[in-house]
């Protein structure tokens, strides 16, 4: 109890010194802008870098006279809403703007596309649906938390810029390991990347491949681990970069690998398998009928828990890694700042053994399932 | 949870599961392939090359028994050759030595029996020879004697008066 309140009396000083120091450099300029606002208005940051966005944005900022600039470009918007529309992001204007297509209208609202009418209205019921509320696409009052529009949302396959990096990644993969096997047609010695990836394409069959799922049966899920193991770390790599696009904390990415994973060892288990989940060999037949829902939970549990683990665990890294970011802005001054410098820096580097060791644990994971779906009886 | 699931985006599904889907197809028929195929044929033929390299280590250290093995029968053999000589030399030389000792006997024995014989004959001549001698000098005694008549008398007196006696 003395501790904490110790540390927040302490944490109190730090806060006013750097309330004093901020004021003594913003001199003019609103004043009060006192540091619970910047914390909301940072974890607001946060959440929204977080998301996936209809724009490739570089960065943004806000004139003098209040206009947000943005630096980057418009990606494609693709709607299937009665027929396809596609329209440039920059007609949204960053959730500012209500775009108009064949007479329709869409506008941005916590980066998912709705349909409006011309002015742009998003309408709220909220969770108990009871209490009913309009209010403005861009209005500035989104306090209600739990709020979630009503207006019509149309199916989006837009480009966004987590779908261009998957595109790059995928681009970039494909030449560089395209090029890696050109180099194997004149030699069998790796050369140049090759030599740095080799061990890598090697690591994954010699301790991911062959000791979970067995000599004999491996080869066939080789293209699925590799490819996986790669994306996955090349992905969780450049989420770390400035250009900060997390394509592996969106559950829908992570949704789509572990599914990939569950369809392969659902397709490819033996009749083994599908008999140590409906009639579990060597239990009295009360508990065979008992495990065999557990059993079949499993299957579903496994790359679930694949899928949440990926998810989390970057998405924790970027939350944990920005928030020390944003202290920085949060205390002005010479001790605070260069100390979360360095916590962010240090952490940093675990971030890239975690996307490294997500990668890992993914492909891993994954090739155990898949031992498991063609692993021999010998009872 | 519920804020996962709001924030599931389909089209994001939809574009991820299509992409990867067709990254892991070609890479599978451009890359993984041809890479696992060299790396696998790499290993064979370091496999190959080992297995030759013990094989002809095994060979080596065949040979090489082999030849100390002939080498070691070489040398017994030798010894024993050398054995043998020595001993047929030495049984030629006593061999030698006896037959020289009884060829010497014998040609002793033989010089003897000539020296003997001649000795013999020599005694044989000489007895003959004497008795040559002995006839010529009677002979030529007695015709010295017997030159005259009345010698010749005297002598068949004397001859006549020696029969008496006997």
């Amino acid at each position: 109890m003395r501790y904490s309140f110790f540390s927040k009396k302490l944490v109190a000083v730090i806060f006013l010194i750097a309330g004093f120091v901020s004021a003594q450099n913003h001199e003019g300029e609103e004043v009060e802008t006192g540091a619970h606002d910047l914390k909301t208005q940072i974890k607001e940051y946060i959440d929204h870098h977080l998301l996936d966005s209809h724009d490739f944005n570089l960065y943004s900022y806000t004139t003098d006279e209040g206009e947000h600039k943005y630096i980057g470009f418009p990606l494609p918007v693709i709607l299937w809403d009665n027929g396809l529309k596609i329209f440039s992001s920059s007609q949204l204007e960053h959730g500012e703007g209500v775009a108009e297509v064949d007479g329709n209208y869409y506008a941005l609202y916590h980066n998912k596309i709705y349909k409006t009418d011309a002015e742009g209205t998003i309408n709220f019921g909220n969770h108990h649906g009871d209490e009913q509320h309009t209010e403005d696409a861009f209005g500035e009052n989104l306090v209600v938390e739990d709020a979630h529009p009503t207006n019509k949302k149309p199916l989006d396959f837009s480009i966004t810029k987590n779908v261009v990096f998957i595109i790059a990644v995928a681009l970039l993969m494909f030449l560089v390991f395209r090029s890696m096997a050109k180099r194997y047609q004149k030699s069998t010695m790796p050369r140049g990347l090759g030599r740095f990836l080799e061990p890598l394409v090697l690591f994954v069959r010699d301790e991911i491949a062959i000791p979970n799922i067995g000599e004999h049966k491996y080869k066939k899920y080789m293209s699925y681990l590799l490819t996986v193991f790669f994306f996955v770390w090349v992905i969780n790599l450049l989420g770390l970069t400035p250009l900060g696009v997390n394509v592996t904390n969106n559950i829908a990415v992570t949704f789509a690998l572990a599914m990939i994973t569950y369809l392969i060892t659902t397709f490819t288990g033996n009749k083994n398998y599908w008999k140590h989940i409906f009639w579990m060999p060597g239990v009295p037949v009360p508990m065979k009928i008992i495990l065999a829902p557990i059993e079949l939970l499993g299957t579903f549990i496994k790359p679930f828990s694949l899928m949440i683990r990926l998810y989390a665990n970057i998405t924790a890294g970027h939350v944990v890694l920005m928030s020390i970011i944003g202290l920085m802005f949060i205390f002005k001054n010479w001790i605070g700042s260069p100390l979360s410098f360095l916590l962010a820096f240090a952490l940093s580097l675990l971030e890239l053994l975690v996307a490294a060791l997500q990668a890992y644990i993914f492909t891993m994971l994954s090739a155990l399932y898949f031992g498991m779906a063609v692993e021999e009886d010998h009872h | 949870m519920e804020k996962l699931i709001e924030q599931f985006s389909f089209g994001l599904f939809f574009w991820q599961l299509l992409l990867f889907v067709a990254l892991l197809f070609l890479l599978r028929k451009y890359a993984w392939k041809p890479i696992l195929g060299a790396v696998e044929k790499r290993e064979e033929g370091i496999k190959d090359a080992l297995e030759a390299a013990e094989a002809a280590k095994k060979e080596m250290q065949n040979v090489t028994a082999d030849s100390e093995k002939l080498l070691r029968e070489a040398k017994v053999e030798r010894d024993a050759l050398l054995k043998e000589a020595r001993e047929i030399k030495e049984s030629i030389i006593s061999e030698a030595k006896e037959q020289a000792q009884v060829e010497g006997d014998k040609m002793i024995k033989q010089a003897q029996a000539t020296i003997e014989s001649e000795k013999k004959a020599a005694v044989a001549d000489i007895k003959a020879q004497v008795a040559n001698l002995s006839v010529e000098i009677a002979e030529k005694v007695i015709k010295e004697e017997l030159s005259d008549k009345g010698k010749q008398q005297k002598l068949v007196e004397d001859m006549l008066g020696d029969i008496k006696l006997n």
